[in-house]
């Protein structure tokens, strides 16, 4: 019976959810984000912080990703990604491009991806 | 997205930074346990070791998500935390010895690099430093605090901080103003050591969320958390001037949401000491009794924590002549003695959430109630004083825009109704009710990198003190590796409770007289002064030893001040508005270095200038040295198998001359010195640790044995015109020793 009562409340609730297909204010989003230092991070949560939207930025070198909570209205993971491939690090939606890569500090020239 | 749960479970007192605690064990390949396995997080100064058993605990700052966990002989590993199981982490052997890496120990105090304001946290091991046994004796091996003798008859040990009493500090519990008001004089003394996680010590300004009261800085403690508390905790001191003291804590947790924690502490003093054959007790004989019962609920998935607090304390000295009977003498001539009898009952609670879908905003709400009742006479005067009060605090924290910049913001309102009544040379009530409500808005930015600040602002409507405004700025920047420039600057503001600050006074034939009339306090008005600040610190390698350098500097200017005059006449107290310049200018140097491993020294010199427009003329403060000497010399050895240990710890103070209050119109028997001579005090322990679960240690004080003879005037005739037992600037006891033990259960 309970089991049943759950059901019904999960499907209605996830119907609603898709129904409404809102933009959320505090979307949690990882992305992969190659770089190799503490420079590499400071960078990093640089590039992510110039786009207007992003609320919470936080690089982990040892799993190589990078933690998001971003306002959907404002930007999307996208546009984080462009920016922070703009200076030089591989996203795994976006890539570097090469000239931008040759630009950084030797210690900071990771595996590209 | 777990990650972030994670970060939920935290503390209001600490406001907006989420804490928690990481459990875990440290082993090599074969799975066996590694001891002293170094585990910090990355970029900052805080860490643990792990016990015999690889075991470990760490409290998670909200800023911080990688543990690097080190050892010698073994490969470096850093690990994500995301959530707060406990975690096994595996280290590798390293074959190339060239790769080994250098471990570092925890320090007893830590000097932050990275936060705003100029704190200071001294955990448990400097806590353990000075064995006995309360708040106020705590602060003895750190030189940034002083804490003075004991006034001859009370027995109570003041501090200070930048060359002012504790009145001019904010004393919080968990960010809950605690020693207030009436308990301002003996408030430290009711807080047992042991009940102490750690100290947080912020010289300056500070913040204005809890308030507006403080001017020279902040001194916030934490008590033991119910839920990361060991079942069982004994510990029994004793010294051999007959004072015994035991600690006893229970801890429960019903569930992994609800834990609980009895705290029950007594001490006492029965026998009566002469040391210094002046016919006075070189301290009070008394009893106290003190309860806490502390509960802690945290629902991490939820994103709430509260606590709730019930305490009881009952403290009765008695002081005086050796051979004074209350019953038969009390408020009589025929023997000089004083009773002070304590009674106070808290409740307080604090409830804290943290948004899961965004762990940078939070709630916290923080309620206490407290009642303080005092009744004392000291020869015949007498002094009562009950204070009942409540406190609350509403704030809020979140970003703007992203979490470079933060903010909390909130509003509190305080309650406080004095009764008192003061029967000296006149017998007066000056009961009264205060209340204030404010507002307070505080903005910290952080470029992630070299810089930050935290700007913040209240205003307050106060019956007595009027509307007014309190701003206060803190900058940090980092100019280069391993340093740290801080400047700070703000007002306080507060309402001098004279009677109750100054209450050692009473114990002498002392007339008191208030000169103003038009104020709302007492006829005076309330005290304001700023506080400008610099400090800098470099951390560096000595020779290959990590070595430290602090330098401070900064200045208190009081507006206003409640002065309290024992200059103008040895036979008078006087109290008025301060009416031309009042400061304390302090500079102090820190030196601390690891001479080898677990050798740890420190030395500091600091240097006061504080003066008064007094009626008399500008002087500087009695009973203050001008330059002060401090020196502290700590080893412990490598900690064995089982845990055995042996912890030696030695402090040398040294103080300057100091100006005694003036006596030149006393008949000649009965003058003090213009100056105390300059003397040095060394203290020493010695712990022996047995297991993970017993320690014994021994400890001296003043070994030197260093004796002021004349702490009070007039002693042969307490009740004659000159009787004064409130100079005091150096031990009246001379040497003393103790012993304790200390028993967990884990």
């Amino acid at each position: 019976m309970k089991n049943i009562v759950i059901a019904i409340l999960v499907a209605f609730f996830s119907i609603s959810t898709v129904a409404q297909e809102k933009k959320s204010k505090n979307k949690k989003a990882e992305i992969k984000v190659a770089g190799n230092c503490e420079m590499c991070e400071k960078r990093i949560e640089k590039a992510a912080f110039s786009v207007k939207g992003v609320k919470s930025a936080d690089w982990h070198a040892d799993h190589q990703d990078i933690h998001l909570i971003i306002d959907e209205n404002k930007c999307s993971v996208e546009d984080v990604a462009k920016a922070i491939a703009k200076v030089g690090h591989d996203t795994e939606i976006v890539k570097a491009k090469d000239e931008d890569y040759e630009k950084l500090h030797g210690c900071c020239n990771y595996e590209r991806l | 997205m777990y990650k972030k749960i994670a970060l939920v479970l935290f503390f209001i007192s600490s406001v907006a930074s989420a804490q928690e605690i990481i459990k875990g064990i440290v082993v090599d390949e074969k799975k066996q346990p590694l001891l002293g396995a170094n585990i910090i997080w990355q970029k900052s100064t805080s860490g643990t070791t792990s016990d015999e058993k690889g075991n470990f605990s760490i409290e998670k700052p909200a800023e911080f998500s990688i543990l690097e966990i080190s050892y010698e002989g073994f490969e470096t590993q850093k690990i994500e935390v995301t959530s707060t199981e406990s975690l096994t982490i595996i280290l590798k052997e390293v074959n190339n010895l060239k790769e080994v890496t250098i471990s570092k120990t925890k320090r007893s105090t830590e000097h932050s690099l990275y936060k705003v304001t100029n704190v200071q946290t001294m955990g448990q091991k400097e806590l353990l430093k000075a064995a006995c046994c309360n708040l106020s004796e705590s602060f003895s091996t750190n030189p940034s605090i002083d804490v003075n003798f004991s006034d001859a008859v009370t027995g109570n040990k003041q501090i200070k901080m930048l060359g002012l009493t504790s009145p001019y500090i904010l004393i919080a519990e968990e960010n809950i103003p605690s020693v207030r008001g009436a308990s301002q004089a003996y408030g430290l003394s009711f807080v047992p050591g042991t009940w102490v996680e750690s100290i947080q010590i912020t010289k300056g300004a500070g913040s204005v969320i809890n308030g507006y009261e403080s001017i020279s800085g902040q001194i916030n403690y934490e008590v033991l958390k119910p839920v990361n508390d060991i079942p069982f905790f004994l510990n029994v001191y004793g010294s051999q001037d007959s004072r015994y003291e035991l600690n006893t804590h229970f801890n429960h947790k019903y569930s992994d949401k609800l834990s609980a924690t009895l705290f029950l502490h007594g001490n006492t003093r029965q026998s009566r000491n002469d040391m210094n054959d002046d016919g006075f007790l070189d301290n009070p004989i008394g009893k106290q009794v003190n309860i806490l019962n502390r509960w802690q609920y945290n629902d991490t998935e939820k994103g709430w924590v509260s606590f709730l607090n019930l305490r009881y304390m009952n403290d009765e000295k008695q002081a005086g002549e050796v051979g004074f009977n209350p019953d038969m003498d009390k408020l009589t001539t025929n023997a000089w003695g004083s009773e002070v009898n304590t009674e106070k009952i808290e409740i307080s609670n604090k409830t804290g959430y943290v948004f899961p879908e965004m762990p940078y905003q939070s709630f916290g709400f923080q309620n206490s109630f407290q009642s303080h009742k005092q009744e004392s006479y000291f020869g015949l005067n007498q002094y009562n004083i009950h204070q009942t009060s409540f406190y609350s605090n509403l704030l809020f924290n979140s970003i703007i825009s992203n979490t470079k910049n933060k903010f909390t913001t909130g509003i509190n309102f305080a309650y406080d109704k004095y009764d008192e009544v003061v029967n000296v040379n006149f017998n007066q009530d000056f009961s009264r009710i205060d209340n204030s409500v404010g507002a307070f808005f505080e903005y910290t930015f952080d470029n992630l990198n070299n810089f930050s600040l935290v700007a913040g602002a209240r205003a307050d409507y106060h019956n007595r003190l009027g509307t007014f405004v309190t701003p206060r700025l803190h900058i940090r920047y980092n100019p280069w590796e391993q340093a740290v420039i801080r400047a700070s600057i703000g007002r306080g503001k507060r309402a001098a409770n004279i009677f109750a600050e100054n209450q050692q006074l009473f114990a002498s034939s002392r007339d008191f007289s208030i000169l103003n009339s038009d104020g709302k306090l007492y006829g005076l008005n309330p005290e304001i002064a700023w506080n400008y600040g610099l400090s800098f610190i470099q951390k560096f390698k000595l020779l290959g030893m990590s070595s430290e350098v602090i330098l401070d500097y900064y200045v208190t200017d009081f507006q206003n001040q409640a002065v309290v005059d024992i200059d103008a006449n040895a036979q008078q107290v006087l109290f008025y508005n301060l009416d031309g310049k009042s400061f304390a200018n302090s500079f102090q140097a820190e030196f601390s270095i690891e001479l080898i491993k677990h050798l740890n020294f420190k030395t500091a010199y600091k240097y006061y200038d504080v003066q008064t427009q007094f009626s008399t003329g500008q002087l500087q403060k009695a009973l203050q040295a001008k330059h002060r000497f401090f020196g502290n010399l700590s080893f412990e050895t490598h900690i064995k198998d089982k845990g055995q240990q042996w912890k030696f710890d030695f402090t040398y103070n040294w103080l300057g001359e100091q100006r005694l209050p003036n006596t030149s119109m006393n008949p000649t028997a009965y003058q003090l010195a213009d100056y105390a001579p300059a003397f040095a005090v060394m203290n020493t322990q010695i712990t022996r640790t047995f297991s993970s679960t017993f320690e014994m240690y021994i400890g001296g004080e003043n070994i030197g044995n260093y004796k002021q003879n004349n702490g009070i005037v007039q002693n042969e005739n307490p009740f004659g015109s000159y009787f004064d037992s409130s100079m005091i600037y150096g031990p009246t006891f001379g040497a003393m020793y103790y012993a304790g033990l200390r028993f967990k259960i884990k």
